[in-house]
């Protein structure tokens, strides 16, 4: 029987049972559905949190004071102060795969204006902090170098921090905030980030001159951490190689003793959220893998139904003229037809809800070919796999039993 | 009489039944040539379906040689046999065996989606002239569930004329249709036998082989005797003679 034949002849045993059918596919389109709407949110809210981190920057270095041994006691982070302006000074001059760099200090407290007081954090750095942490000026300026040198109170301030104070509608440009009894004039606002990937609110903070917070707020010598980036984030890993060599000549350190401070790369956070998304949803696809078993199994069963039920239709088939093959072949196919298009319309089923998903999570929609292309296959080898056994039944039938049955 | 059809020597057959075993033919010698209409008939248990099962090459005999338009059956396997179905038989059975929820004309197509030689549009034209013949052109688009009794044998006999068989075996063809209607089922029978078509007619009622030209009585796996019809009945003449009140149950 030639292949075309055996479509007509599948399509019209369909044709003829069709709220049937559409019951049968039920279980696949289910499936398929859940599957595809599984992987495409997660894939969307990796993409996102992947957008969100390179935000802050994916090719962001950042150093802080690492684990520190003294007379064989381990000492804690915190207080380390292995961190100072020379190691930002040699990186500075030496590295070829930095581009820009800066000193962070930190500490948190009430900012003060008027009435208003709201607790936040102010980070001491310099003006190439900003490009490193892809912050932008909305208002304003940034600070000088020659304000830096002069521990000048001046500052530049994130969007939540002016809401929180300046209630009035006030231009902040000009105005005073007081922080840990210092007043900082503000000479600039950030544009607004919005949350990070993690929930965190990237605009609650304010920014002054490192030698400020560094000399009149802590009353320290050394610095807490080092902000970098690298040229690109294919670099990275050679920049964190070339930071790490000098910081260890800078430190004296001795081949084989361990580092005093710690090298950590933006992208590395990155690929740890997205693993956890990527776990996340492997787990719920497979879940919904169940779910298309389960519908595969709905066709074996509806098959073997059908097979029983259209004894006599086998039997005339037979008798005029079909042999084993063509009628395995039929029932065959009228299974694999039934998976493909119950997965075909799961397919669309599942975009349409991951479409709708991604619209009122406010995540990027993406449409993953290979899901798609690979829950085809499924549904085609599904068909074959659980319309086979049913099939085999079909055409070993006794033609004489078969016209026969009742 | 032209050339043997179907030529049947020594054919038996044994079935085993758990321990027992059933001789259910025991040696039959049958000719039917083309041209011919025969009545195979006997009591239930009498190896008629037996035959008519092994003559429609659906069952092999145990023992005996049946050669079908000169092609010995017992040297052919499965697909072969399907295939001499396909091409050479047309089967009509008591209970019409329509498939459910297709159209007349799909009904009529279907050996033909079996024989790979037939393309689409030819196998439409071939079960268009068959109902033609039938005398249900105008149904064609019909579901059985549409059709009388009647109306459905008449598609399964299209449906047996569809190929161009060489023999078209039918089993109790008229076993469920009232008189009327059986007669008008015998009519188009004998005309078509009159066209040349060589039928062989399974029937336990002695009145509807009368419409036939030979009358083979088995008994016991046995041919127990072979009549030929003299005083045959000719439908149309007993259509018209049938009552008016007849025609109004029908």
């Amino acid at each position: 029987m030639n292949y075309k034949n055996l479509t007509k002849i599948a399509t019209t045993a369909l044709k003829r049972n069709k709220f049937r059918a559409f019951l049968t596919m039920l279980g696949i389109i289910i499936g398929v559905g859940s599957v595809i709407a599984m992987l495409s949110i997660g894939q969307a809210s990796k993409k996102s949190i992947r957008e969100e981190m390179a935000d802050m920057g994916t090719n962001m270095i950042m150093v802080m004071p690492g684990q520190q041994r003294r007379g064989g006691v381990m000492m804690g982070n915190s207080d380390a102060k292995s961190l100072t302006l020379k190691d930002v000074e040699a990186i500075k001059k030496e590295a070829k795969y930095i581009t820009d760099i800066s000193p962070q200090v930190s500490t948190s407290g009430q900012a003060v204006n008027g009435n208003n007081n709201w607790p936040t954090s102010v980070y001491g750095a310099n003006a190439a902090y900003l490009d490193i942490r892809k912050y932008e000026i909305e208002d304003g300026r940034v600070f000088t170098e020659k304000e830096i040198k002069s521990l000048a109170k001046v500052c530049v301030v994130g969007q939540t921090v002016i809401e929180n104070i300046f209630s009035d509608g006030k231009d902040p440009i000009g105005q005073t905030i007081r922080f840990a009894g210092i007043p900082l004039k503000v000479i600039g606002v950030l544009k607004e980030k919005g949350q990070n990937g993690m929930g965190m609110d990237q605009d609650d903070l304010i920014i002054a001159p490192y030698t400020s917070v560094q000399r009149r707020m802590l009353a320290i010598s050394h610095i807490q951490s080092i902000y970098a980036s690298a040229v690109s984030e294919e670099q990275s890993d050679a920049a964190i190689e070339e930071v790490e060599t000098i910081l260890r000549r800078q430190h004296q350190l001795k081949e084989g003793a361990d580092d005093d401070f710690d090298v950590r790369l933006q992208a590395e956070m990155v690929q740890m959220v997205s693993s956890v998304s990527d776990m996340l949803s492997l787990l719920l696809g497979s879940i919904a893998g169940i779910s298309l078993l389960v519908g595969g199994i709905g066709i074996m069963n509806i098959m073997f139904v059908s097979v029983t039920e259209r004894t006599k239709e086998i039997g005339l088939r037979m008798s005029v003229g079909g042999r084993g093959i063509d009628i395995l072949m039929q029932f065959l196919f009228e299974a694999v037809l039934l998976s493909i298009l119950g997965g075909i319309i799961g397919i669309l089923f599942g975009v349409a809800i991951s479409y709708i998903a991604t619209y009122f999570l406010n995540m990027p929609f993406v449409v993953m070919t290979q899901a798609i292309a690979l829950s085809f296959l499924v549904c085609s080898f599904i068909g074959i796999f659980f319309g086979w056994y049913p099939a085999r039944k079909a055409s070993g039938l006794n033609p004489i039993d078969a016209l026969r049955h009742e | 009489m032209g050339k043997a059809i179907i030529k049947v020597s020594a054919l038996r057959k044994i079935y085993h039944v758990g321990e027992m075993t059933v001789h259910a033919l025991r040696g039959v010698d049958l000719e039917i040539k083309q041209g011919d209409f025969a009545a195979i008939m006997g009591a239930s248990g009498s190896g008629k379906s037996t035959m008519l099962n092994i003559l429609g090459c659906l069952d092999l005999p145990t023992n005996g040689e049946y050669l079908l338009d000169g092609v010995n059956m017992a040297k052919l396997n499965k697909n072969q046999l399907a295939g001499l179905r396909n091409n050479k038989l047309g089967f009509i059975f008591q209970s019409y065996n329509l498939l459910p929820r297709t159209t007349a004309l799909e009904n009529v197509e279907l050996p033909l989606f079996y024989n790979s030689k037939v393309g689409a549009k030819e196998r439409k034209e071939r079960a268009i002239h068959a109902l033609e013949q039938v005398g249900l052109a105008d149904r064609m688009d019909h579901m059985p569930n549409q059709l009388s009794g009647g109306q459905q044998q008449r598609v399964a006999i299209a449906r047996s004329l569809v190929n161009d068989p060489v023999v078209i075996l039918a089993d109790e063809a008229t076993g469920n249709l009232d008189t009327r209607t059986s007669y008008e089922i015998m009519e188009l029978f004998q005309r078509l036998n009159d066209n040349g078509k060589t039928i062989v007619f399974v029937t336990h009622e002695s009145d509807i082989a009368r419409f036939m030209k030979r009358n083979i009585v088995f008994r016991d796996g046995r041919i127990q005797k072979e009549l030929s019809v003299t005083d045959r009945f000719n439908a149309s003449e007993l259509i018209e003679a049938l009552s008016p009140e007849d025609e109004y149950e029908s």
